[in-house]
């Protein structure tokens, strides 16, 4: 009998290592599990029944491209899209032998920080279905934290693997800009998207992260490694400088239970052996919001410029070709999507270039430098990953800015291409609390070997108390 | 008052690269519709370019024919606007920061050499091919559906900018062909109007002449060629001119031409202006073409067609020049030996006109034919020039067989010559042997130079011993 | 006020997005407010700071011109709305 909800990656690829169970038996148990929890949580979009492979089954957020796989975006302006082919993550994954359990929900287009905005519906938290899971890879993280998968793959633009993995109580890594490919995900914003690893602990993240990243040829953005993912093991913090940003950790919204659950997980990283000290980002905080939100939108308009009902996907033909785009499009986005398009096409206009997307980008070096400066004297800077824990479904839905407040502290570091782990560190009020490591570009392995230590110290129990 | 035209040419140009510009389908445009697409070039979800490295440094090469300056950085904008055949909902573009700028093209002219100003040189990609359907075929007005064929889509196209340096519809003309010449020669692309892949457009406005001031000007679309392009340059400045004499103001407007009618008005469009809301393509990263590159690529370069011009207009005069040079035949007047004007000519008109592949036509062997053009009926003349393209041409041994051999054709006519000029027999038989050729020149007379000489000689020298 | 009802209407159609009297009217508050916050870019002064267009110093990043396979054309039509004699059909412009 295979517990799904407490078992790793790690040990799933032991057991089939030494036959004592098949990739096979492990899908059908997930395919079980979701059978019988997402009808409550809607983690899944779809789940797959005939797949290959003979190892740890995997869930992947529906903006990767999956071959001859309906791949949404959770918008309805994909409906029943069937990619011809696979990105090159997905792909990566099926060399690896990794069965596929399903697509995951996710806020439409990868925009939002609660997965309400997705098309087909929302996906509840497991620890508290009144609540949302976070977003925009909510299901992914939801589908983990409930046992419906060992692992997933989620994207992160401004907080989107990080923010949802603190709010489920699951670790989920942003990884450095350019280390992880973006062929065949479903854009949004071109210079911030990221795909990475969703589990239930940092090992289990690192040995899915070996798996998917490395330059690809087919993204002019992607690099090599500069040194191979190691897999961590030591439970120290020796020799370890700990930054922790004064912005980052009292800005306003920081619940003072996420505060107390991060001040002590600072706290024992000084048990651990590191040296902690506080720094300052200025400017990064204050203005990181308004910089990602003229950013992102911008690329994005552009981006979702392709959905017009000419290829693929959703057509609404109502006289001339101009109507057909705009009826498409007007039927087929969702208000998140249409207000970023409409902010995005805005700040890219004649006229309003120079005030908003080209100042944006010059504030965005601003950010880039004020942290290269903090890393001159830390190797890691923390702080919470989201101000507060999880909240109602509904409670914020009605104002965008308070629903943009989520990403306040996962944004800055993105901004600057900078990797962000994020480890479940206490609970709040019943609920997970996350703890985000931002490191220096490419130094995964760092963020790993800290928060492998802290995960064993602090001995988080990942499955939600109401499944236990 | 004088007025002077103020011309300028945006032009595009295919590369003839294996591959497309931003993925690697084959270029192959007129194969059946939609077998040279991917998921990049369909703009499907989650696709990303990746340039092609040929492409950029075919760019390069052309932006050193037209004496640019290639600056050390370039980077690709996107240039957003909706339409069928632009998949992406964006074309990837250059906009402030080209491969090629500052540039200058020399077009020689029988006067003097007319400099125009290149703007700029940038890399682009092209949109997918639309057919109308449903109305009068093939036009856009009246269609009701239009079939969109996206094998063209994304091949690497090289748009070109001139400066309003152009001051009259002949000279731009002759910089487009002259422009094509280059472009066919650095070996980057076709550059045939017929098959798409040379496109211009036009940009029109008026001033008194000798001013410097800049009135409103017109675009003019869609010429499909060089002599339609000039003749609707006329006619646009015309309009100008008569607007601006009767007080008026030129409005500023896109004209489209009807390439089926030359002689019909364009269809002026007041197009909504556009905001293309240009912004850096995040999906692509600088080019920076190191000096040394940027160096070997102009040592690629070769005698460009403007010097040609010259350096051949020495021997031929400059129409014969430009001709030659234009029209790519210059290589195989360069082979034939012989008189300069006179190959230059054949090559030109009978050559030209035989439409032979330069390559197979034996150069020596054509030059013995033209040097012996005056002796040769005008027929014979051609044939034996059409039959120099053919595998073991040889001019003795055709045009032997040319002329009239036939003793029984020439004897009778020798008699006559020789029964019609008694004093010249007696000269000769007198000792005066140099009459030979006043007698060989009244047979050729006769025959109007189709006997054959040599024939002719024989039966000379035979009749006038006795 | 940071946007106009007028310029939100402007923006929708250069956006190809027909909205509804009540959505632009909904729309217009929201990306009022919206723009006034990110407006606060605005308060910095970075006249000598250069922009960031990409997070990592690459450049030259290209592909030799050597062609790949291309999409089966069932496959490149597969998704599409309407099909005509192998090519995407649109209504007329």
């Amino acid at each position: 009998m295979i517990d799904t909800l407490r078992l790793t990656a790690e040990e799933a690829q032991r057991l089939i290592e030494r036959g004592e169970v098949s990739g096979a038996e492990l899908h059908r148990a997930y395919l079980d599990a979701t059978a019988e929890r997402d009808p409550e949580l809607h983690a899944y979009l779809c789940t797959v029944e005939e797949t290959e492979g003979g190892g740890v089954p995997i869930a992947l957020k529906d903006v990767i491209s999956t071959r001859g796989v309906e791949t949404t975006a959770a918008s309805k302006i994909l409906a029943g899209y069937k990619p011809p082919f696979d990105a090159t993550v997905a792909a990566r994954c099926k060399q690896a032998g990794l069965p596929l359990i399903g697509k995951t929900n996710l806020d439409e287009f990868a925009m939002g920080s609660s997965t309400e905005n997705s098309a087909y519906g929302p996906t509840r938290n497991p620890w508290d279905p009144s609540r949302v899971p976070g977003g925009s890879s909510g299901g992914s993280t939801a589908a983990v934290a409930a046992g419906m998968a060992p692992w997933a793959l989620g994207s992160d633009t401004g907080g989107s693997i990080k923010q949802p993995a603190a709010l489920c109580g699951v670790v989920g890594l942003r990884p450095t800009y350019g280390t992880v490919s973006r062929y065949g995900i479903v854009a949004f914003a071109s210079s911030l998207d990221q795909v990475g690893p969703i589990a239930k602990n940092v090992r289990d993240c690192a040995l899915l992260h070996r798996i998917v990243a490395g330059r690809d040829a087919n993204d002019t953005t992607t690099v090599e490694l500069p040194e191979p993912i190691e897999i961590p093991e030591a439970v120290d913090l020796k020799g370890l400088r700990v930054g922790v940003p004064k912005e980052l950790n009292e800005a306003e919204g920081i619940e003072p239970g996420v505060s107390d659950a991060v001040n002590r997980t600072i706290e024992l990283c000084r048990e651990l052996g590191a040296e902690v000290g506080e720094c300052s980002l200025p400017r990064s905080v204050e203005f990181g919001l308004p910089c990602y939100y003229l950013i992102a939108p911008s690329e994005a308009s552009s981006n979702l410029a392709r959905y017009d009902g000419v290829r693929y996907g959703l057509r609404v033909e109502d006289g001339d070709v101009r109507t057909m785009y705009e009826r498409t499009r007007d039927a087929g986005f969702g208000d998140e999507p249409k207000r970023r398009i409409m902010l995005g096409t805005y700040a890219l206009s004649a006229g309003y270039y120079e005030a908003y997307y080209g100042q944006a980008q010059k504030v965005r070096t601003v950010i880039r430098q004020e942290h290269a400066a903090a890393f001159e004297h830390f190797d890691v800077l923390v702080s919470p990953t989201s101000p507060t824990i999880a909240f109602e479904l509904g409670a914020r839905t009605a104002n965008p800015l308070a629903m943009y407040a989520a990403d306040l502290l996962t944004i800055p570091s993105n901004m600057a291409g900078l990797p962000g782990l994020s480890i479940p560190c206490g609970l709040s009020e019943g609920l997970p609390v996350g703890f985000q490591l931002i490191g220096r570009q490419f130094s995964e392995n760092l963020l790993f070997r800290a928060g492998h230590a802290l995960e064993q110290a602090i001995g988080f129990d990942v499955v939600p108390e109401r499944l236990q | 008052m004088n007025w002077e035209p103020v011309i300028g040419l945006e032009i595009h140009v295919h590369l003839k690269t294996r591959t497309k510009m931003f993925c690697r389908c084959e270029v192959a445009y007129f194969d059946p519709p939609n077998t040279h697409t991917c998921p990049v070039c369909l703009a499907l979800p989650g696709a990303l370019p990746v340039p092609n490295r040929t492409a950029v440094e075919w760019t390069i090469l052309l932006g050193h024919a037209l004496g640019c300056r290639i600056p050390e950085r370039a980077i690709f904008h996107r240039k957003n606007y909706f339409y069928p055949d632009n998949p992406k909902g964006y074309q990837i573009s250059q906009y402030d920061e080209p491969l090629c700028v500052d540039g200058s093209f020399v077009v020689p002219g029988a006067d003097a050499d007319h400099v125009v100003g290149i703007e700029r040189a940038h890399l682009e990609e092209d949109a997918a091919k639309t057919i109308h359907v449903g109305g009068a075929e093939g036009r856009i007005h009246g269609a009701d559906r239009s079939l969109v064929d996206f094998n063209r889509a994304g091949t690497p196209l090289v748009e070109i900018v001139t400066r309003p340096d152009i001051r009259s519809p002949a000279e731009a003309k002759a910089f487009l062909q002259l422009l094509r010449q280059t472009v066919v020669e650095l070996g980057i692309s076709d550059a045939e109007m017929e098959k798409g892949s040379l496109r211009f457009d036009v940009n029109v406005s008026v001033r008194p002449e000798g001013s410097d001031e800049l009135r409103t000007r017109t675009e003019l679309k869609n010429m499909n060629s060089f002599n339609f392009a000039a003749k609707g340059i006329e006619r646009e400045v015309r309009r100008q001119v008569e607007i601006w004499e009767s007080g008026g103001e030129v409005e500023q407007e896109t004209l489209h031409f009807d390439p089926g009618n030359e002689s019909a008005a364009p269809l002026r469009s007041k197009e909504e202006a556009q905001d293309y809301r240009y912004f850096p393509e995040p999906d692509l990263v600088p080019l920076e073409p190191s000096r040394e590159l940027v160096e070997s690529l102009h040592g690629d370069l070769r005698e460009l067609p403007s010097a040609r011009i010259r350096r051949l207009e020495t021997d031929v005069g400059f129409a014969l020049a430009e001709g030659l040079v234009t029209s790519g035949r210059d290589k195989l007047y360069s082979r034939i030996p012989g008189e300069r004007p006179a190959v230059a000519n054949v090559v030109m008109n009978e050559l030209a006109a035989l439409g032979l592949d330069p390559a197979a036509v034996d150069a020596e062997e054509v030059g013995k034919v033209i040097e012996r053009r005056s002796e040769i009926p005008r027929a014979a003349f051609t044939e034996a020039l059409a039959a120099s393209a053919s595998p073991g041409f040889s001019a003795e041994t055709y045009l032997a067989e040319a002329a009239i051999a036939d003793v029984g054709e020439l004897d009778p006519v020798i008699d006559r010559i020789l029964a019609a000029n008694t004093q010249q027999v007696e000269a000769y038989r007198g000792g005066k042997e140099g009459l030979l050729g006043f007698f060989v020149g009244q047979v050729m007379k006769e025959t109007g130079g189709k006997a054959n000489a040599k024939v002719v000689n024989e039966r000379l020298r035979e009749k006038l011993r006795a | 006020m940071a946007i106009s009802r007028a310029e939100v209407v402007h923006v929708a159609r250069l956006a190809r997005l027909a909205l509804t009297d009540e959505e632009l009217d909904r729309f217009a508050g929201q990306l009022d407010a919206i723009l006034e916050a990110v407006g606060k870019v605005s308060e910095l002064d970075l006249s000598g700071v250069e922009p960031t267009l990409h997070p990592l110093e690459l450049s030259n990043v290209w592909a030799e011109d050597a062609p790949q396979p291309s999409l089966p054309v069932e496959d490149a039509l597969a998704n599409a709305p309407e099909v005509e004699d192998d090519a995407f059909r649109v209504p007329a412009g």
